[in-house]
């Protein structure tokens, strides 16, 4: 089972107007992850990273279902088949 | 996502180029100004503080800084008035690691000096100058005023801890002035190497200190093409004009309802005229009176007269900010501004009369002119 990642509306122009993206992975850190989706559509990177690599402040990824924010952040343990949502908070005006 | 409208620019045409909270617009007319098309929104959702148009070279090429409160901000361009834009792949205004900071806001662009068609400055939240030599492909951090033993002490205004303002002296090609709030105006006349502040006789009511040698929370700033060393400065409180390349500055605020305001727009021929949008108070921030009314002074500041033709007398409480008003290049000179309603406003005849030229639209953060 590949790693999947679930692309939110305004960045799939951006990713091949992919939805989801899979791809092979071992397992690892969060960051880790982001490497496999950043390698299949590198221009996700700075959408959702800060030029620090920290999530951008109204974005959450969670983490089959768990926030990373509340679970280790970038640290946060990824299984080889987990499935990382990238959600845009709901903020605006 | 909106439906977009595009407008079909022809030599000759004005374009009025609108940043709002929500995306940008494009106001199109002919020479006479009098019918205006609307394109746009452009990066629906996003917040729009910077625009240029960059005529160097042959181009016709539209620059835009959108920032999205979740996917943050780059730059990026038009060849084709809109229609199309760049989407660059990786964010292209970033700061270098060793600064620790993160980009927060791209305040303004602007198109270097027509003998360096290939570089453009770009002022950003927190208060950085970037500068790019390959016509916006890089950008890089300007050092020198980064590295200011003054920044750490700059103060965060309303906006933010922004460089809003960039003017390339029209004589001095090694010379720059870069206005920060709130840290006030900065000089280099090394190409950037070097800054020093330059707001001499700017009066800080906010601080115990009346006149330091920095921190003022300065506006807006203008600089007469044709007569470098006239400047116009719209401080937060107090309105300045200098003559001597804003080496000092003195208070001009001779008839007005309020020397609290944001933007300022200068002729671009007769540097003796000059227009402002007064607001009431630091508080309240609106125009006064419920009268929605541009001054103009035709004599350096000696006198202001408002000009209220066609512009609304009763219930207008409206806001101006600081890149809300712009004045085009054509004789008689346009003057444009946008409100924080959503409505912009046109004169043709350097502001003797007014009309509505653009309304509904998102809160207007930013008016830049161009000619095609």
């Amino acid at each position: 089972m590949p790693i999947v990642f679930v692309i939110p509306g305004a960045l799939r122009p951006l990713a091949g107007h992919r939805a989801e993206i899979r791809a092979p992975f071992d397992g690892g850190s969060l960051a880790q992850a982001l490497l496999v989706l950043w390698s299949e559509a590198p221009a996700l990177h700075d959408r959702v990273l800060t030029e620090r690599d920290e999530v951008r402040p109204h974005i959450n990824v969670f983490v089959d279902g768990v926030n990373a924010r509340d679970g280790g952040g970038l640290d946060a343990r990824v299984g080889a088949d987990a499935e990382v949502i990238l959600l845009p908070a709901v903020s605006g005006g | 996502m909106p439906n977009v409208q595009h407008i079909s620019p022809v030599s000759g045409d004005a374009l009025v180029l609108v940043g709002t909270m929500k995306g940008a617009f494009i106001l199109r007319s002919n020479s006479r100004r009098r019918q205006w098309d609307v394109g746009g929104p452009y990066f629906p959702g996003h917040a729009v503080y910077a625009l240029a148009f960059d005529a160097r070279d042959g181009r016709r090429r539209l620059w835009a800084g959108p920032n999205s409160m979740h996917w943050g901000g780059m730059l990026h361009s038009s060849d084709d008035f809109g229609r199309t834009w760049t989407d660059p792949v990786a964010g292209n205004v970033k700061f270098p690691e060793s600064t620790g900071a993160t980009l927060k806001q791209i305040w303004q662009v602007v198109p270097g000096r027509a003998s360096e068609p290939e570089t453009l400055y770009c002022g950003v939240e927190p208060a950085a100058l970037f500068v790019s030599r390959d016509a916006g492909e890089t950008w890089s951090l300007v050092e020198g005023l980064w590295d200011h033993p003054q920044r750490p002490k700059w103060q965060p205004g309303g906006g933010g801890l922004c460089l809003h303002t960039i003017l390339l002296d029209p004589e001095r090609a090694g010379t720059i002035r870069v206005a920060i709030s709130t840290g006030g105006m900065y000089v280099t006349e090394d190409s950037g190497a070097t800054w020093r502040p330059s707001n001499t006789g700017v009066r800080v009511p906010f601080l115990p200190d009346k006149y330091p040698e920095f921190g003022q929370c300065v506006h807006k700033v203008v600089q007469s093409k044709t007569r470098p060393a006239r400047m116009f400065l719209q401080n937060h409180w107090g309105l300045y004009r200098s003559d001597d390349r804003g080496e000092t500055w003195t208070d001009v605020a001779n008839g007005v309802p309020s020397d609290f305001g944001f933007p300022i727009a200068l002729h671009p021929l007769n540097d003796d005229t000059a227009w402002i949008i007064p607001l009431e108070s630091d508080e309240f921030r609106c125009t006064p009176e419920g009268k929605l009314r541009v001054y103009r002074t035709l004599d350096a500041g000696a006198q202001w007269q408002p000009l209220a033709a066609g512009l609304p007398q009763e219930g207008a409480y409206e806001t101006i900010l600081r890149d809300g008003m712009a004045v085009d290049a054509l004789l008689p000179v346009g003057v444009y501004f946008g409100t924080r309603s959503g409505k912009v406003f046109a004169s043709g005849n350097e502001g003797d009369d007014w009309s509505l030229i653009a309304d509904g639209l998102p809160p207007v953060i930013a008016v830049k002119t161009a000619l095609v």
